[in-house]
């Protein structure tokens, strides 16, 4: 990789550049003039006007048909330079720390497996904290749960703790929060850092605050090393106080890393004790998916003009358990009502997987999916916009696609609920 | 109206504490009942009347503070026959006599708010609460299904509508979460005909919190967007470029039941089929 990229380094030469613009340059010939044969293209005559020897102009391309360079040599450069820079992704500069005097501790939401926005600017904020103090510190992620995410090191996770043990999936914020304070033993940390979301981050970082006796600061927005503003009253009132050592930080509070690599290390912590946890987590409770509103639902399945059986699409909904969303098109013409509307008019939604069938995609409907993270296109039409945004997208017929996807739901439904028999037996 | 026969509190005694706070409304800034403390109220009412109807199970309503607050009355004209409050200096710390009250008082079930609509309103007050007294804590409840053999099943609301089940032994504390059933209406005659139960505690001050400074919430600066290219050729992708996921795996070949079991495989991974 390291030798590829050295051969696709486009090396300028300012001065040659230079000499070439200028053509009054005592070297100016030199550079430009040089032909095939090495000798000069243009020589002054006798009588003052310039000849030019049109043998000597160009060069044998690849193909053996000559070619005349008439940028004089600019072109092939910036053409070459302008196809590297699109083809290859520039390697951030790698962050090391190296017997990390001391940690600051972050602990992520980790939703879905992996960091949220919120979650990388509390990340960015350990670090800008980390900084003020002295000595060279680490930012060290605790994750609980399994994680899908690959982006740690460009996030800027220094060190990372990652706690995907069984006995720490699901609600168990007893068993994490004895973690934790496993952490705090060990690290002693000068700070710690959570989102003050409702993922959890606000649930955990209330329980260990409470536990080592810390007084946190809420929906802390504006945080140095010294002093921090938080917003209290329920949002109406800012107070300005002393940085504790325990923060719960609202969106936005720093920069996300971006300028940089890390490292992600993998660090160990001892075992942790098994908590008898007094919360039984038994499991999440089926919801009316419709009844959920369409801004804030987390799986949505819409209909544009490419569904012809809408009672097949209203089937597929309740059995994969999404809720139902449509394109314009599709609440113009009667078929859906209004408030199920994705869009610049209707419902600028948030859904986490937004399973499109049969829209192509107007830039009016694509704003109102741009926060959707993975989005899936069942469509006919391969160069549709909303194939170009999708993740994942197949080409065909939608009711065949749909049929064969509600099977594989149904099956793998009976199967669960078999395997839950078995569980329970 | 729920049905009544989901709670069977068989000569439970349930005790009931409801802690509630002075509110502020969000716009006009009056003071009022705090919202998600008077979905708290309604829901020790609910668990009183769905409960034994000999009788047997209690409701206090319990505030700390100052007993004059106009905002009390919002609570106690939801149907209360008293109010008990421990008397204190507003810029005294509410949680040490709470924490006293509750050891002595031994209730089953302490029901607060998320977050108060005054103050630092930071929610920790159920956390340090259930800490000294070393209870569970549940936070964002949306409502309590039943209460059985010392037992209770509670329904924890999840961002996004999504509910979560949770099994928790007696006693406990738990936050009451907006998703809560709305509290009832509050009637002027009630509330003025309401006791208030005042028993005057000593608690230390605030120390921390007299040297915070606090003013009116400013606007937060919205995040600009910072577009770092280097040439003028990506500085002009970046202004007029639509933003769109590149990469994304097309298949345009492959059956219908291989194109089906691909984004089943994608719903499964991302976890959104249950």
């Amino acid at each position: 990789m390291t030798d590829q990229n050295s051969f696709d380094v486009l090396r300028r030469d300012p001065r040659a550049e230079r000499i070439i613009r200028n053509r009054l340059h005592p070297l100016h010939d030199t550079y430009i003039n040089t032909g095939a044969g090495g000798e000069l293209t243009e020589v002054r005559g006798p009588s003052g006007l310039l000849r030019k020897n049109p043998h000597n102009v160009g060069f044998i391309g690849p193909n053996g048909i000559k070619r005349i360079d008439r940028l004089k040599g600019n072109a092939a450069a910036s053409g070459k330079g302008r196809r590297s820079s699109a083809a290859q992704e520039t390697l951030l500069p790698l962050h090391q720390v190296e017997n990390p005097d001391f940690y600051v501790v972050v602990v992520p939401d980790m939703v879905g497996g992996r960091l949220t926005g919120q979650d990388k600017d509390v990340i960015g904020q350990a670090h800008k904290l980390a900084v003020g103090i002295e000595g060279n510190g680490a930012v060290l992620a605790v994750c609980f749960g399994q994680s899908k995410e690959e982006h740690f090191d460009t996030a800027g996770v220094d060190r990372l703790l990652l706690l995907d043990d069984d006995s720490y999936e699901g609600y168990c914020p007893e068993q994490r929060l004895a973690a934790l304070v496993q952490v705090e033993s060990a690290y002693k940390p000068p700070f710690w850092l959570f989102p003050d979301s409702v993922n959890g981050g606000s649930d955990l970082g209330s329980r260990l605050a409470a536990r080592i006796g810390e007084r946190p600061a809420a929906q802390a927005w504006q945080v140095d090393n010294q002093t921090s503003i938080c917003r209290g009253a329920a949002g109406t009132i800012d107070i300005t106080r002393t940085t504790p050592r325990l923060l719960l930080l609202a969106e936005e509070c720093a920069d996300q890393i971006d300028e940089t690599r890390h490292e992600a290390l993998p660090v160990e912590l001892g075992a942790v004790p098994t908590v008898i946890a007094k919360l039984q987590d038994q499991g999440q409770v089926a919801v009316d998916p419709n009844a959920i509103s369409l801004a804030e639902a987390e799986f949505i399945l819409a209909a544009g003009n490419g569904i012809h059986n809408w009672d097949q699409f209203h089937t597929a909904a309740s059995i994969l358990g999404a809720t139902e969303g449509a394109s314009r098109v599709a609440v113009d013409d009667g078929f859906m009502p209004r408030v199920r509307q994705v869009g610049a008019t209707g419902t600028w939604v948030t859904a986490r997987v937004y399973l499109a069938v049969g829209i192509s995609g107007a830039i009016q409907h694509m704003q109102g999916i741009g926060q959707c993270d993975k989005v899936i296109a069942i469509n006919t039409d391969a160069g549709c916009d909303m194939v170009k945004r999708a993740a994942l997208s197949t080409i065909g017929d939608s009711q065949e696609i749909l049929n064969e996807l509600m099977t594989l739901v149904q099956q793998f439904r009976t199967q669960q609920s078999e395997g839950g028999d078995q569980d329970a037996a | 109206m729920q049905p009544k026969q989901s709670i069977a509190a068989t000569g439970n005694n349930l005790k009931i504490v409801s802690l509630i706070s002075v509110g502020k409304h969000p716009q006009s800034g009056r003071v009022r009942r705090a919202d998600q403390d008077s979905r708290a109220v309604e829901l020790g009412m609910k668990l009183l009347d769905s409960g034994n109807p000999t009788g047997g199970d209690s409701l206090v309503v319990l505030h700390a503070g100052d007993p004059k607050e106009p905002g009390l009355r919002g609570y106690a004209g939801m149907g209360l026959n008293s109010v008990q409050v421990l008397e204190l200096d507003p810029a005294a710390d509410a949680v040490a006599p709470l924490g006293e009250y509750l050891q002595q008082f031994a209730p089953d079930i302490v029901l607060t708010g998320v977050r108060a609509e005054g103050g630092e309103s930071s929610g920790m007050v159920p956390y340090q609460l259930a800490e000294k007294l070393g209870w569970p804590i549940v936070p964002r409840v949306a409502d309590i299904i039943s209460v059985e053999a010392g037992v209770a099943e509670v329904l924890q609301a999840l961002p996004r509508g999504q509910r979560r089940s949770l099994k928790i032994r007696l006693p406990f504390i738990a936050s009451i979460d907006s998703a809560a059933q709305d509290a009832r209406q509050s009637a002027y005659g009630p509330a003025s005909r309401a006791m208030m139960d005042i028993e005057i505690v000593d608690s230390s001050t605030d120390q921390l919190r007299e040297n915070w400074s606090e003013a009116p919430a400013k606007k937060r600066p919205k995040r600009l967007k910072v577009i770092k290219a280097k040439t003028a050729a990506e500085r002009f992708k970046a202004a007029t470029a639509k933003s769109q996921s590149e990469g994304g795996k097309v298949m345009q070949n492959e059956s219908a039941a291989e194109q089906a079991q691909a984004i089943f495989d994608l719903l499964l991974e991302e976890g959104v089929l249950r």
